[in-house]
């Protein structure tokens, strides 16, 4: 029997994304589900799916162009949403922006939660690595995932149609992402990021275009960011 | 019902800065480091962003007419708790699912 690190960086990132199908299938297959019975044809779901890749953007900008929110604001809710990509992007730097461009560039496109966390994880476990075994290892961890993402949200589109009103698919949403939230509340800024945020959210509702959300996510990171920073100074962060 | 052209103009600006908030650092600010307080801010964009979007959709649920519903309330307390403990997204849903088709088969 060969120890887990004589396997090879390829083999590796298959496996340690494997798991998350179970995560990810879920829940592209209800984004095919909401996004038929918000209108969506079978293409345009597929579509989305493909060119966006991030459920949680992709569930927030149908929501709102579903309660007739501004295009506009759709649009940035859903950005909003996806600004961790970028925290994402800047975090993975350090070990793949060496690669050419196009490897860069079909990162970039490749970068959701799961082949994230797995990357950093493993390239923190294997400082020997040299660039080549990195971007296989990301690579790698995408087939499991992203093809599935693409399927399963065409397995949501096709079987919509058939799902009766009383299987309550519209708390199919929140309860996706509570069940997302609950695991990130890692430190008390996290929670009071999280608390300020869905507060002023919910007593801003009378804001026009949905700009209440805008307004209170930026409170909820100003708030994170200052809870950390004076838990900082105390010594008590982390 | 969603409006066409609209729709496509949506998907379309959300592919594209979708993919350049992906790659911003990774193509274009390469190695140098970013500064300290932007990197605070944007470790709570998740926990900010997502709270404030279904916490109305949890109190005031569109299905119900933007009333409160034992039953959907329910199922988010019991999927947020189950999220704290176990921390496991599958597990979660599960929770909430079926504490959500329980009280709707119960009180409903």
């Amino acid at each position: 029997m060969r120890a887990t690190t004589s396997k090879t960086p390829l083999r590796q990132g298959i496996g340690d994304a494997a798991p998350f199908i179970l995560v990810v299938s879920p829940f592209a297959l209800v984004f095919g589900v909401v996004a038929t019975e918000a209108g969506l044809s079978i293409a345009e779901t597929l579509l989305f799916s493909i060119a966006v890749i991030a459920g949680a953007a992709q569930f927030t900008t149908l929501q709102l162009l579903n309660e007739n929110a501004p295009a506009v604001i759709a649009l940035l809710s859903g950005l909003a949403v996806n600004l961790r990509m970028a925290m994402y992007s800047a975090s993975l730097t350090p070990y793949l922006g060496a690669a050419p461009l196009w490897q860069r560039a079909l990162v970039a496109y490749l970068t959701v939660d799961q082949s994230y966390a797995c990357s950093v994880a493993a390239f923190e476990r294997n400082p020997g690595w040299n660039l080549k075994q990195r971007t296989t290892y990301f690579f790698a961890t995408c087939l499991p995932v992203i093809p599935m993402w693409y399927l399963m949200s065409l397995v949501g589109a096709l079987i919509g149609e058939s799902i009766p009103e009383s299987a309550a698919l519209d708390f199919a949403v929140p309860i996706t992402f509570l069940a997302l939230i609950a695991p990130m509340m890692r430190t008390p800024a996290h929670l009071a990021a999280a608390l300020v945020a869905s507060l002023m959210a919910l007593g801003l509702t009378w804001v026009p275009y949905n700009l209440g959300l805008m307004i209170a996510a930026t409170l909820g990171m100003v708030t994170g960011a200052q809870v950390e920073l004076m838990l900082t100074k105390r010594g008590l962060f982390k | 019902m969603i409006e066409r052209p609209e729709l496509w103009y949506v998907i379309a600006g959300l592919a594209a800065g979708s993919f350049l908030l992906r790659f911003t650092f990774l193509g274009f600010v390469g190695d140098r480091p970013l500064p300290e307080w932007l990197l605070r801010h944007l470790r709570y964009t998740a926990v900010a962003v997502l709270p404030a979007l279904i916490a109305p959709m949890v109190l005031w649920p569109a299905a119900t007419g933007g009333s409160f519903d034992l039953p959907r309330g329910l199922a988010a307390f019991v999927t947020l708790a189950a999220g704290f403990w176990f921390r496991n997204v599958l597990i979660s849903i599960a929770a909430g699912a079926t504490t959500l088709y329980l009280a709707l088969y119960l009180l409903g």
